[in-house]
This record gives C-alpha cells, structure tokens and sequence, in this order.
C-alpha cells in the first residue's frame, strides 16, 4: 500500500531535538570521543582524570538530555515521534549506531588486544585508561571485561534515570527500574570486584556475579571454577551450592508467586541494559506469528544446546571412583536423566492440554535426542558425550552463544531489531523461567472486561513481540511464557484495560468470545459454546 | 450457507463477520471503500502522533481474512435495492445477498457553516481525514494555527495530535466548561486547566460562525460568533460529533430517520436487512440510552448479536449496564452505569478529589434507597466485571465505598486512592457511616 509509506515518510518529528538535546548529545559524545582517542593510544595523562572526565560526560550528557526531554512538561506517556525519528524508527542514524555497538562488541569479544589488552604486561589503550579505577577497586589491572563491566553499569544506571523521568508517573516502572540499577551496581560490579581483593595466593574466588543464574551464566559449572570454588574452603563451597539451588530452588518458588518478571525485569543485567539503554528501541520488536514461530524453536533450541553442553563439561572432568568422590560420570549421567525425565513426565501427564501441537512433538523429539545421547554412554566404551568433545562443546557455545548472540546480536541490533531480541530468542534462562509461567506460575496480565478498544498500544510497545492486543480485545487474561512482566503494555494503554498481577492459578486462563457489556445470556451462551469447539 | 453481504468492515460489520464464521460456514462478504482491511479507528491519532505506523493499527494479520474465508471487497457501494436483494458497487459488479448487514457508521457533523468545504477543513474520522490533515498539517511551519470547532472526544484527541507537532491550537467549545454537556462541572473544569497546561488556546462558550477562504478556496481564517473576533489559521477541524452515515440509502426502501431504523433485534423495515453499530438508530431507545450509540464497544455488542441472529439463534440487542471510557491528553477516564452532568431528580452525588494529582471520582446514587447508579473515575482504573457485579446487583453507595480497594485496577505498587475516599466519604456521611 502506498499509503503506508505516504504516511511515515512525509510524517514529522514532533519537535526535532531541541538546543538542550543537541547540546547534551554533544556532551555525551565528547565522553565517547576521549574513549576512542584512549583507544587509538593517544596519551592522556593523568589517565584517573581522563577518564574521570570521560565517564562523567556519558552520564552527564544522558541527564542533561532527559531533563531536556521530560522536565517541565505534564507527566505521562512520552511516545512522541517514536516512529518518526530517525534514531527511533531505523533511519540512518539508528543503523549507524548499530554497527559501532556490533563493531565494539566484536573486538570486545575477538580482538582486546585492539583496544590495549596485554596479559603479559601493562596495558595501553582504553583499557589502560581503566587502571586506576581498577585498581580502585579490585587492586589489579584493568581487563577487557572490567572496561566492558564499567559501561555497562554506566549505561544502566543513568539511562535508568532517564527511564524514570519519562515514567515518572508509574511507579511501578520507577521501581523496577531502581532494582535492575541497584543488582547492577552492587551485585554484578562492585562485589565480584571487592571479592577480587580478597584473592591471595591460598584463596581465590573466581568472579561471580550471584544473580547471575545459570544457564544464562553458562559457564558456571566449568572445571576451573568449580575447582577453585571448591578450594576456596565453606565460601567457595557456599558459592557453589547457591548456584545449584538458585536454579533448581529459588527461580522456581519465585517464577510461582511472581511469574519470570522477578528476573527478566527486575533483576537480570541483559533485562536492565534493554529496559534503560535499550528502552527506545521497544516498539520495533517484530509482532508477527512468523516471528513467534522462530522464536519457539530459536530459544528452545538454545535450551538443549546449553543442558547438552553443561552435562557434557561437567561429565568431562567427574571421575569413576565413587570412593573418591561421591558424584562419578556414571551417577551424574542418571541423576540428570532422572531430573529431565520428571519433568518431562510431569508436562506430558498434567500439562498436556497447555502446550501447543507443535511444541509437545518438539519436547519428544528433544526428551528422546537427550535420552539416547546419554544411553550411548552406557553402552560404548567412548570417553566423549554426545559425539563431540566438551571442549569443542563448550567453545561452539560461547562463541555462537555467548558472544555473537548475546552480545553482537543481541545488543549490538538494539537500533534495529528492537532491545528484547536475546531475551526472546537467544536467553535459555528466560525460556526456562517462560516454560514455568506459562504452566505452573500465579502470573497473568488481567485484562479489563470489555474495555479494549483494539487500538494496538500494547503490541506496539511490547518489547518480546507479544501481541497483547490479540488477547486484550478477547477480554483474554496474558499468559505467555515470553512475557517478562515488564509492565508497558499496561502503561501506554489509554483506557485502562491491562493489569499485572499475582493471583489464583485458578481462573488464570479465560476465554472469552463475547465480552462483558452485552446480554449476560448471550455472553453465557456463546463463550460456553465456544469451549465445546 | 446463506450469502452475507456486510458494508463497511469497522468494528461493528468485522466482529458480524468473525462471529457469523464462528458459528456457519456462510459465504461472508465485507464491503469497504475506506481501507482495504478492518484498522482501529479509535487509534487514528497515534500515527500521526508516531506512537505507531498504519500497520500497527490492523488488529488481524491480513492473511487472518483468507484463512477464515471472510472476502473483503474494496469498493463503494452507490446503492441497495433490497427488491431484487444487491447491492450496486461504483467499480465492481453488483454483489446478490441473502442476508445484508448494514454497518457504515458516521460522518462527522457539518452545521452549515459558511465556509464548511473550504480545503483544510475537516472532520477526523476516516483513514482519509488522517491523510488529509497529514497533508494539510505536517508541522509548524505549513500550518500556523490550527482551530478546533466541538469539545468532546475527538475534539481533544485532535488537539493532542497537533499539540504533539508543536501547532499552536484554538479551540471552541460551545459550553461553559469542557465536554460539559457530559460530564459534571467538577470533572469538566479540572480538564479545562489541565488542556490550558497543554498550551492549548481552550475558548469555553465560543460558537463558529464562519470559516473564511483566503481567495484559493482553502481556509485562511474563522471568525468567531459571540465576539466576531477573527483567528488566522491552515487548517479548521470540526468535531461537534458525529451523525450516521447513511445518504447513500436515500433511495432504497430502507427506513431512514437519522439512521438506518430498526428494531431491538437490529431488522431494518426490510426482510434480510439488518442494521448495527453508529449507522443504526432503534425505534425506542434502550433505557437511558440515545436511539444513536456511536461507541466503539456498542458497535461491537450489535455484531455480535446480530451474528446469533442470522445463524439462526434470534437474538434481541439487549445491551448490559453503561460502560465508556476515553483518554484526555495524560488523563484516564471510566464510567460504569450512568452519571450525568447533574444528578437527576431525587439523586445525589459523591464527589472526591486527589489533593495534588488529576484523580477524582464521582458517584451518583438514589437519596432515598441509596442505590447506587453509577460512577465516573479519572486517573484511576477501575474494574470492569466487578463494577458490572455491583451494578447488577444493585448495591448501595456505601456497599460500594466500602469495597472500593476490590475494584482498583491501578497497577501495582501505585499509590492507592482508596483510603482517601472511604475516609472523605464517611465524614461527609459521618451519621450512616458502615463498614
């Protein structure tokens, strides 16, 4: 339809940036500016200043900007322009800003040494411009890691604050977004860097970020840190332990009484970088059926692939003796067996009417790959699971995974995919939480009688591509496991329809086909007879 | 299988459609020379405001049609002759129904102004008023000033729209206060200032008295009746509501008033003519309802209640209790059941306010059994099944003040205005006060 383009081409911006957003950007940029000169090696001395300066400028000029944008005007929803702004709306602002982030994520990832890396020396470059706070803080050099950890909190904390300014009349927003900000902060940068300084030559601690869960943090049960754990005595141990429980023990009591919000959006660092850095990038979430389809298999693909490898790590490096130790190969191998065929088991005998066609010949398929792939340990003499070495495994994994879908991908398509693109398609953590609200959870997003007005604010502003609306003018409850509580939908809808909520299991899923405001009988009728379809 | 012929594919004629496939394997066809497919019409405003692009607004993926075998035809029908049963389209071949369903809605009114078809000016109803005020106001530098005539819901939303492109808008408004007509004065005054907080020019008590060319036959200014002042401006949207859409039948057989007229199971004086949505106009009007709803949710209860009749379940229009709500720049409004500008004879009403914040609520209830009739809320959600419960069940007012928190629909974590209210309520009924 020529229509289409008629209307977002000649469409224009509400107010083009104002002086105070022009002049904040330039502040902003000039902090990235004295990051790529570090980069490029040029000399800035003295480095705790510059980078004092850089710093305070990114988080100054992101301040600035938002008081620019929402002070002094009435609160409320501040959408203006979103599909009419280059930066928002996949002009040639936006895709330039997507392959800096994916150029910076490669060499993050690939090529360190470029941005001054020297494992066996002093650092140069934009890493060496992190010394000092490193130092600071942890009493050791700056890393690719550490400068990486440093922006990232960065961007959490003061696009967090423009975050709330723009939804300073929600306080459920402002709240979350407190959250994710303070789990930054505290859990994910400044203690694993504190616990950094307590490591001496008979005690070391591997970094750990506790609210990062496994199989998000995938790399949580490899040999090396599983080993230091271990010799770092009751901590290490402890630390250990509450990662086997925090999995197996804690996520789900919470995903029960919360759904998986209380991670993705409260919580999780991937969920507070897309909700404050990656929040003008939300409506660009693709909306469609195909899209869902994708979805479905990507992430749940990603979930085998993260239990295969981790069985295969762990199983690699566990003995056969159980004089030695009480967990062997072969005990492991069972025990795992067991836990996947009970859960298995528990959808397929309870859950059977809540999952999809689709999705109950894939849990087969997967359950019997899984199975057999670990009875061929049983019955061949081979030393390596599942055909492949772990520690091919194990490096296919981060490398496609870890690094080019979480993070180049992931982060770095922000501007053009939208900011949930990992979450929805990538994250095995979120796939796990989903599979868990979807069939056993309190969750729901409450949809108001017969008060929708299809009007699309929703779906629009839903940044896992969920079309709410679909189920909205059903006078349909929300229960799906994608949905990570983030709380927009109900935020941008103007007639109050959509409310998250903790409530009954019972009465959680509601078809409806005629909705509230017509002839009780009729309503009665209908929707029974559409039950018996 | 009968053959359906639906004109206009709104909210009214697409759940007809859907519902009529639910229940048969009728031959279904939507006829519509406004948009290819079914778009919400209530959020015109946000493509233009960039909330959304045009896709957005289609609530069905445009393969849903195909796959639910509902064909739409993109034409304008000239005519029906419901004697031969077709209906005559300006491109197409004339289309043979069993059953014709009748769902065109409105047009926005025009009082005869002079100066009424100038250029520039416009109703905001269509997908092609949307066009039109793309071309005629795309920013601040094409067009000035622009000048709304009419203060209900469209009025408002038109002047978010161009308030959002930074235009500097008057507006007129025929009553002392906004939307006053509606709402009472309480209501109706706090959004005056909080319109005038949006930089809006609100003109409370002004009449259009002429819309002036500026010798191309496009609008250069209006002039205002009450003091003949005159205001330069691109572009005048009028918005004084809305009225069937129905001209196009002037020549059939079918009974006209202001609507198509029918009866409480939505036939039209005609066999196998029904009639639904904006465009029908009942015979009696239905309790304190107008004989015209031009609502969004009453088009939608007509489709599917005529859907049950012409699958064969003769079902009459048999709407449950009022329910509205709407948006006015940042603030949220409901109502359940029925709250007048004024309570009628024998009611009384129950007004609270947040001290700082745009949250009020307004109840009216019968003085002598004090039945509770209805409730208006701002910036607080209310919740619809519960509301509906209380009203079927015809609580009192202090029922409903003491279970109040039940019906919050705010989301979580908001600060809640129920204390507040039980608190003002109670003292101002100190001597029945119950719990």
């Amino acid at each position: 339809m020529s229509l289409d383009r008629n209307l977002s081409l000649t469409g224009e911006a509400p107010r083009k940036l104002n002086h105070q957003q022009k002049l904040s950007t330039a502040v902003g940029i000039l902090g990235l500016i004295i990051l790529l000169l570090a980069s490029f090696n040029v000399q800035l001395q003295p480095r705790w200043m510059f980078l004092t300066l850089a710093l305070s400028a990114i988080a100054g000029g992101i301040i600035w900007f938002a008081k620019a944008s929402y002070s002094g005007i009435p609160k409320g929803i501040k959408n203006d322009g979103a599909f009419l702004k280059p930066m928002t709306s996949r002009g040639v602002v936006a895709y330039a800003t997507g392959i800096g982030l994916t150029g910076f994520y490669i060499i993050l990832y690939f090529f360190p040494e470029l941005i001054g890396l020297n494992e066996n020396g002093a650092n140069t470059g934009l890493i060496a411009l992190f010394d000092p706070l490193s130092q600071f803080l942890a009493n050791r050099p700056a890393s690719q890691w550490f400068v990486y950890g440093t922006l990232y909190t960065i961007a959490i904390l003061f696009f967090g604050i423009k975050f709330m300014w723009k939804y300073r009349h929600n306080r459920y927003q402002r709240l979350r977004t407190f959250s994710v900000s303070f789990f930054q902060l505290g859990f994910a940068f400044i203690i694993p860097e504190l616990m950094a300084r307590l490591n001496s030559k008979d005690f070391s601690l591997p970094y750990y970020d506790l609210k990062n869960i496994w199989p998000l943090n995938y790399y949580n049960f490899q040999q090396y840190r599983v080993d230091s754990m271990i010799e770092a005595g009751d901590v290490g141990l402890g630390l250990l332990i509450f990662g086997v429980v925090s999995i197996f023990i804690i996520t789900p009591i919470l995903t029960f009484k919360y759904g998986k919000r209380w991670y993705c959006s409260w919580v999780c660092g991937c969920g507070g970088l897309a909700e404050t850095a990656g929040d003008p990038y939300r409506h660009l979430s693709d909306k469609s059926t195909r899209a869902w389809k994708i979805e479905r298999w990507l992430v749940h693909g990603v979930v085998v692939f993260v239990t295969l490898m981790t069985t295969a790590v762990i199983y690699s490096y566990l003995g056969t003796d159980t004089s030695k130790y009480w967990l062997t190969k072969s005990s492991f191998l069972l025990g795992v067996a067991g836990i996947l065929s009970l859960i298995f088991a528990w959808v397929m005998i309870f859950k059977r009417e809540r999952i999809q066609k689709d999705a109950k010949y894939a849990a087969i398929g997967f359950f019997v790959l899984i199975i057999g792939l670990m009875g061929l340990h049983f019955i061949s003499s081979t030393d390596q699971l599942f055909l492949l070495s772990a520690g091919d495994l194990q490096k296919s994994y981060g490398f496609l995974i870890g690094s080019i879908f979480s993070g180049v991908v992931g982060t770095g398509f922000y501007p053009i995919l939208g900011n949930r693109v990992w979450c929805r398609f990538g994250c095995p953590m979120a796939a796990i939480l989903g599979f868990q609200q979807k069939l056993f959870s309190r969750f729901r997003i409450s949809t108001n009688g017969g008060q929708c007005i299809s009007c699309g604010n929703c779906s629009t502003y839903c940044e896992m591509g969920i079309d709410v609306r679909a189920y909205a003018q059903k006078g349909q409850n929300i229960v799906r496991s994608s949905c990570v509580g983030c709380g927009i939908c109900s935020a941008v809808c103007p007639r109050g329809v959509l409310k998250l909520e903790n409530d009954k299991v019972k009465g959680r899923i509601n078809p409806k086909d005629v909705l509230l405001g017509n002839d009780v009988n009729l309503m009665e009728y209908v929707n029974s007879k559409i039950k018996n379809f | 299988m009968k053959n359906i012929v639906i004109i206009g594919n709104g909210i009214s004629g697409i759940t007809a459609a859907r519902h009529i496939r639910k229940f048969s394997d009728h031959h279904i066809q939507v006829i519509s020379a406004e948009s290819e497919y079914f778009f919400s019409r209530t959020a015109l405003m946000y493509v233009y405001m960039g909330h959304m692009n045009w896709k957005h607004l289609l609530p069905y993926e445009n393969d849903f049609w195909r796959k639910n075998d509902i064909n739409l035809v993109h034409d304008r029908v000239k005519t029906v002759k419901p004697e031969v049963k077709k209906v005559l389209l300006d491109k197409g071949e004339p289309i043979a129904y069993d059953d014709l369903i009748i769902a065109t809605g409105s047009k926005p009114n025009k009082f005869g102004w002079p100066g009424q078809e100038l250029k520039g000016v416009r109703g905001l109803y269509s997908k092609q008023d949307l066009e039109a005020l793309e071309y005629y106001v795309p920013n601040k530098k094409v067009c000035k000033r622009a000048v709304i005539v009419g203060g209900g819901l469209i009025g408002i939303e038109l002047a978010e729209m161009l308030r959002s492109r930074d235009i500097p808008v008057t507006m007129l408004v025929r009553e002392s206060n906004f939307w006053n007509n509606v709402l009472p004065d309480e209501e109706a005054k706090m959004l005056n200032e909080h319109i005038r907080e949006h930089h809006i020019d609100l003109r409370l008590e002004r009449n259009l008295d002429s819309i002036i060319d500026d010798g191309n036959g496009k609008v250069k200014a209006i002039k205002v009746k009450e003091t003949s002042e005159v205001i330069g401006c691109d572009y005048v949207g009028l918005t004084p509501g809305v009225s069937p859409n129905v001209s196009f039948l002037k020549d059939s057989d079918i009974e006209i008033n202001k609507g198509v007229v029918v009866n409480r199971y939505l036939e039209t004086n005609i066999d196998h003519v029904y009639a639904i949505g904006d465009c029908a106009e009942q015979k009696k009007p239905i309790g304190n309802r107008p004989p015209i709803e031009a609502v969004w949710y009453t088009g939608r209860m007509m489709g599917e209640v005529v859907a049950q009749t012409i699958c064969g379940n003769k079902t009459a229009y048999n709407p449950g209790n009022w329910f509205n709500s709407a948006k006015f720049l940042d603030i949220e409004y409901q109502t359940y059941g029925w709250v007048f500008n004024q309570p009628q004879n024998g009611d009384d009403d129950f007004y609270w306010k947040h001290p700082d914040e745009n949250i009020c609520i307004h109840i009216h209830y019968e003085r002598s059994s004090r039945k509770f009739k209805g409730i208006n809320t701002f910036g607080f959600r209310l919740r619809h099944e519960v509301m509906d419960k209380w009203l079927n069940e015809e609580r009192s007012v202090d029922f409903v003040i003491d279970h109040i928190d039940e019906a919050n629909f705010d989301p979580e974590f908001y600060e809640d205005p129920t204390k507040a209210i039980k608190k003002a309520f109670y003292k101002k009924h100190s001597n029945k006060a119950a719990v």
